[in-house]
């Protein structure tokens, strides 16, 4: 369970003389799922990016508790769309990199990989080589690598967004059964309306660029969740809602 | 024959043994069928012939032995500090700066310019031809390996950094290993050109080794033991560069499945 608030405090980023993003302030809380939702190019990865420490913002603060962001650490866990497993290292030894790069003793790797490649289906692959993956089972992977390292709080940028639609749906179940378990703090960056409203506790829907928070949803569908919920009129509801916000943003990038 | 579709192992390799019996085919006719004569070029038995005489006479295992340590060690001598100076550039910005202007002149500097000017330096034996093939293939790894280990995925630098790695995590742990089947090629490419140089060397002031022996044979005008040293350093080539593939396949399991 994470216990660590983040606070993102007038955070801009312009690249050149083109504004990506407008001043965004926001709070998570300890243990929310917070989804960021929004056009594509509105400027969601770099907002994360910038939480990750990966990115500077142009202005504006971003800190965990009291303790600012300077650059990226093993507290703030990362999932990217592209595949960034370790194609030198077999599956078992992705998971173990960030143990052993805080230099964990090698019986503590060990123990700690073969719990999360239990928890994320990926036993019987321990030795295999990224190449020989597929999609999903890649992401399961850096889903692994990302909860082995015990982070405050979990990144995603479109995890999920290369896969095909059924790979995808077990994915997301996937995550909600272990964000249940474990309450781990998750922003997780989407331009799916339905995964954002099946997964989050909160939709953040972002504008089309520069981007700036134009709504914020709460999603009070209770946990556990499961597929069915999708069917049910309340998600009906909030996805209609989205979907009108969304689709006028849509419209603004498209004629940008 | 349709276009980038593969063919089987067994049609590859008769395609390739192939053209060497063209090869030789059209070399025994114009040599056999006398329109070449034999001063100029020998023809493919009385080349053999020669080369019997040269392994049984005139101790030609010894030349063999003599060029494979000097081209082995001069190389080996390169690698070893043009490799880790190609990763540090690759790696480090301020690095590449620094030396990139000047790697980019040497490169081009040709090695077999320097053999005079070596020879006044240290004179014909061992350390002039090791020289050669230094200055012939360490600036070419350096700019090689750099390349290469500036093309590391950012996104895997990326992700290695928020799982907690350092730049020394970084280098030690994504950028040399993601560059390392690459740099294992290079290596192998430039050990072929290492070779053009240690015959280039042996021509000039040698009393030992392949080129040695081309240049003894040619002042007795014996084609056959020309073409024959000829033939063999393209044999000892093919050879070292069949078995440093199979080499690399085995310590790249993952960069081949
Ligand atoms: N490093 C960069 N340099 C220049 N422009 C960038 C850079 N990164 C992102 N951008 C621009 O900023 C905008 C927002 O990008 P991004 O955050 O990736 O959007 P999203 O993830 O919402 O699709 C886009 O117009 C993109 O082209
Ligand atoms: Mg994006």
């Amino acid at each position: 369970m994470s216990d660590k608030t983040l606070h993102i405090q007038g955070v801009t980023r312009s690249f050149g003389d083109m504004l990506a993003l407008q001043p965004v302030d926001l709070t998570v809380a300890p243990g929310e799922f917070v989804a960021v939702l929004g056009p594509s190019g509105c400027g969601k990865s770099t907002l994360l990016r910038i939480v990750a420490g990966l990115d500077r913002p142009t202005a504006g603060t971003v800190a965990l508790d009291a303790t600012p962001v300077t650059g990226p650490g093993p507290e703030r866990g990362m999932v990217f769309q592209s595949y960034t497993l370790f194609p030198w290292l077999t599956v078992e030894q992705n998971i173990r990199f960030g143990l052993r790069e805080a230099g964990r003793p090698e019986a503590e790797q060990r123990e700690i990989a073969a719990r999360f490649i239990a928890r994320t289906g990926l036993t019987g692959f321990e030795n295999h080589w990224p190449k020989q993956l597929s999609g999903g089972m890649q992401q399961r992977c850096a889903l692994a690598r990302a909860l082995a390292n015990d982070p405050e709080m979990l990144l995603l940028d479109e995890p999920f967004g290369a896969l095909d639609h059924q790979t995808r749906e077990l994915m997301q179940e996937l995550l909600l059964e272990i964000w249940e378990a474990d309450r781990k703090t998750v922003l997780f960056v989407t331009h799916d309306i339905d995964e954002a409203v099946f997964l989050a506790s909160r939709v953040l829907v972002i504008s089309a660029r520069p981007g700036r928070i134009k709504a914020e949803v709460p999603v009070p569908l209770p946990y556990p969740r499961d597929w069915t919920v999708k069917t049910s009129p309340e998600f009906a509801a909030l996805k209609a809602r989205l979907m009108a916000d969304i689709r006028e943003e849509v419209r603004r990038s498209a004629e940008a | 024959m349709t276009p980038l579709a593969p063919v089987s192992r067994a049609a590859r390799l008769l395609l390739g043994i192939g053209f060497f019996v063209v090869f030789v085919a059209a070399w025994a006719a114009i040599t056999y069928g006398g329109m070449v004569p034999p001063l100029f070029l020998a023809s493919p038995g009385a080349t053999l012939v020669a080369g019997w005489s040269l392994f049984t006479e005139f101790n030609f295992i010894g030349d063999i032995a003599i060029t494979v340590f000097r081209v082995v060690c001069g190389f080996l001598i390169a690698a070893a500090i043009a490799v880790p100076v190609g990763l540090a550039m690759g790696a480090f910005k301020s690095v590449e700066a620094f030396l990139e202007p000047f790697v980019s002149f040497a490169r081009y500097l040709p090695a077999s310019a320097f053999i005079p000017l070596l020879i006044l330096w240290a004179g014909v034996d061992e350390a002039q031809k090791l020289a050669v093939i230094f200055i012939g293939s360490v600036f070419q790894i350096i700019i090689m390996v750099a390349v290469i280990a500036a093309a590391t995925r950012r996104d895997l630098v990326e992700a290695a950094s928020t799982l907690g790695a350092r730049s020394w995590g970084v280098v030690f742990r994504v950028i040399i290993p993601s560059a390392a089947p690459q740099v294992a090629e290079t290596l192998r490419l430039v050990l072929g050109w290492a070779w053009t140089y240690v015959i280039v060397a042996e021509l000039i002031g040698a009393q030992s080794g392949i080129g040695h022996m081309i240049m003894d044979s040619q002042r007795l005008l014996d084609t056959g033991q020309m073409i024959f040293g000829i033939v063999m350093i393209g044999l000892i080539g093919l050879v070292t560069d069949v078995l440093v593939k199979a080499l690399n396949r085995r310590l790249f399991p993952w960069a081949v499945i």
